[in-house]
């Protein structure tokens, strides 16, 4: 009895499966073409009626999560005012999100998806580079316009002529603070700690190693740390012997609260230092006091009075609740950039907004002028903040 | 020297850490054989409870003595909840299963909870880091010369509150009926069992206590290091995994010294040389100590007389 129904019971879920099967698959794609020699108007999938569909990579979930949800958040306010404006040449833009876990593998396997599956028009994202990396390795080969938003390592662009990003790159970044520390702050001795397994981290600190010498200073220390860890002291230990007048963490706020605690805790009273990793609401409430009185670089600050600013910051916290963060403004950017080029390419076809976004000059985005040169970089000034109480204060401009 | 002598303390207090989640560890080996890779997620769970009530009674810097215990308590019951359950539920049906089995399924307990705690609805915390409140008021109990050497009073307290739950364990495990029979069944669960003793029972109850020995260590971890995310138990777990094995696994005062080894191992290697070194440094050591003794340091490897 007990083998009949078990039978039956099989025979049913195999012919289920068949049926499943036969459903959900989809007619061969037309593969498209790698040469990139797509000219046929009809050959846009990403086109579908009136919608557009391009895609996003953003680190969700994991270590990184905070960068993520804030450039998701950003983008889907560019697209919605878009679209309630009108849309693009009369189409509404559409776009397909996926979660990287903050994994460089995983930012891989959603560009693939992205590419083959879904077929967008361009890809917008990350903000690590080292994910950056990974998507463009997938993107350029099939001739995708890829946005990043906030990949600051050189290498990302460097990888092919569609890979664009709408932020400095890191010797900027380095370069600036090498600048405060040494003009503004007037330090002589700097220790340096870095993240070794980040590309970011490691591009920040060699060209501030080297402009700072470069100036005169001198880099009394030099350690590192790793993803994953929360035990600090003992490389601060070995920092504090050195006795710097300011310690350079270019890191993610992840670790830099805790980082600045474990100082304070050791008895380090060096100003700390670091880039656009900082910027996030968490780094108060993960380095309490230990981080107040640090400086770091970044793309814009919320202070600034420039109307089209101000009117970003009301609408993302109209909409999110939160004041954004640079992550958040530099989503904005690259979400309208991708727009505007769109609007100004003469078709949908891939090529051409490659093109059209190679284009772009003195684009008024809310971190600045957007340029893209040669190199498929952004120029545009840095600011430096101050860390205080629950906020940051700008202190300075420095220009490339 | 006050380098030193500053490494020293770091190092011991980085490995009590270790030590607390490898006694847990230990104690599920020595009864069951299964290594338990839940185990780093269940510190992790316990930090969240830890959390969730210190948000609850408000603790924003410190707090009253009752106000510890209770976030203590609290962590350490949930988990031994917890640690029924997931005993309960995947690893006792895979009891008389092939060993690798029960591997797998605590490699898969431990990325459900690890992953699951990222999901951001309900209870669950989202993904971000976030910082545990300074429940004990950290204070400076000595300081040589010009602050070159600092000690805590949360070391201090985590040290002897590591000491202790080892001493306590070694008599429960040494003195006690519960602990007897926990031998018993560590020797041969199937011959206890005729032999009348309730191995369900005494396997559930270890597996209580190792959970809740986790969320006492997570605890602490959380008062050290301040920031707590999801993915914190991956990484200590695997830590104290090594610092159990090292120590000789199933063995209660090698899971202690082993940690504190690893601890200082790990510690003076990031302080003179490069933190790029300190896992490779960890996990050869790990295989120096097994290659000289295999079964660990207070590993025995002669069969115990019950």
């Amino acid at each position: 009895m007990r083998s009949v129904l078990a039978a039956v019971l099989t025979g049913c879920v195999l012919a289920l499966i068949g049926c499943e099967k036969k459903a959900s698959a989809p007619p061969p794609p037309p593969s498209p073409s790698p040469g990139g020699a797509t000219a046929a108007a009809g050959d846009t999938p990403w086109v579908s009626g009136d919608t557009i569909l391009i895609g996003e990579i953003g680190s969700l979930t994991g270590s990184e999560a905070t960068f993520g949800i804030s450039t998701r958040n950003a983008i889907e306010l560019a697209l919605k005012e878009v679209n309630a404006a009108g849309g693009v040449k009369g189409k509404k833009i559409d776009i397909r999100v996926y979660d990287d876990q903050s994994k460089p593998e995983e930012a891989a396997n959603a560009a693939t998806r992205l590419i083959n599956q879904d077929q967008v028009l361009l890809i917008l994202g990350e903000v690590a580079s080292t994910n950056s990396i990974a998507m463009a390795n997938k993107a350029q080969p099939a001739r995708v316009p890829m946005i990043s938003n906030a990949s600051t390592n050189p290498k990302v662009t460097e990888i092919g002529d569609y890979i664009f990003r709408v932020c400095f790159i890191d010797p900027f970044q380095g370069y600036v603070m090498a600048k405060f520390a040494h003009d503004n702050l007037k330090f002589t001795r700097v220790a340096v700690l870095r993240d070794l397994g980040s590309d970011y981290s490691q591009g920040l600190a060699d060209v501030f190693e080297r402009k700072f010498t470069e100036m005169g200073g001198k880099i009394v220390a030099r350690e590192t740390y790793t993803k994953g860890s929360t035990d600090f002291r003992s490389q601060l230990t070995a920092i504090k012997r050195s006795q710097p007048d300011g310690i350079y963490i270019p890191g993610y706020y992840t670790d830099i609260g805790v980082i600045a605690r474990q100082a304070r805790e050791l008895g380090i009273n060096a100003k700390l230092m670091g880039g656009d990793g900082w910027d996030s609401s968490k780094l108060f409430e993960l380095g309490g006091a230990a981080v107040e009185g640090s400086y770091f670089s970044n793309h814009y600050s919320a202070d600034d009075p420039n109307p089209r600013i101000q009117k970003f910051i009301a609408d993302y916290k109209a909409a999110y609740g939160s004041v954004p963060d640079a992550l958040a403004a530099l989503g904005y950017d690259a979400a309208m950039v991708a727009v505007d080029a769109i609007k100004r390419a003469p078709n949908f076809d891939r090529a051409s907004v490659r093109n059209a976004i190679a284009q772009t000059k003195n684009f008024p985005g809310v971190t600045g002028m957007i340029n893209l040169d040669d190199k498929r970089n952004a120029t545009k000034p840095a600011v430096v903040l101050e860390v205080g109480k629950g906020k940051t204060k700008y202190v300075a401009t420095i220009a490339p | 020297m006050s380098d030193f002598a500053q490494h020293l303390i770091n190092g011991v207090a980085a490995g009590t850490i270790y030590a607390l989640v490898a006694l847990g560890y230990t104690m599920v080996y020595g009864v069951l054989k299964l290594i338990n890779f839940a185990h780093g997620d269940v510190m992790m769970v316990g930090t969240f409870l830890g959390y969730g009530v210190a948000q609850e009674l408000g603790v924003e810097r410190q707090s009253t003595l009752w106000g510890v215990l209770l976030i203590f308590l609290a962590a350490m019951a949930g988990c031994a909840i917890l640690g029924f359950v997931i005993e309960r539920f995947a690893y006792r049906p895979l009891r008389d299963k092939p060993r690798l089995t029960a591997l797998i399924t605590a490699i898969g307990i431990s990325f459900t909870l690890s992953y699951g705690f990222q999901l951001d609805f309900g209870p669950l915390p989202g993904a971000a880091p976030r910082a545990f409140p300074e429940v004990i008021a950290p204070r400076e109990w000595l300081i040589v010369g010009d602050r070159s050497v600092v000690i805590w009073n949360w070391q201090v307290i985590s040290l002897a509150i590591a000491i202790a739950l080892m001493l306590a364990l070694q008599g429960l495990v040494y003195r006690t009926r519960f602990g007897r029979a926990m031998r018993a069944v560590s020797f041969d669960h199937r011959t206890a069992a005729l032999m009348g003793i309730p191995v369900d029972r005494i396997i559930a109850l270890t597996f209580m206590l190792g959970s809740a020995l986790a969320a006492g260590a997570g605890i602490l971890y959380a008062i050290k290091d301040t920031a707590i995310q999801p993915l914190m138990g991956l990484y200590v777990g695997l830590k104290a995994f090594v610092a159990a094995v090292i120590g000789g696994i199933g063995n209660v005062p090698g899971a202690v010294v082993g940690g504190l080894l690893l601890g200082l191992v790990e510690e003076f290697v990031v302080g003179y040389s490069s933190s790029s070194w300190r896992d490779a440094v960890a996990f050869g050591f790990l295989i120096l100590v097994l290659l000289v003794r295999p079964g660990g340091l207070f590993g025995r490897v002669a069969a115990e007389k019950v």
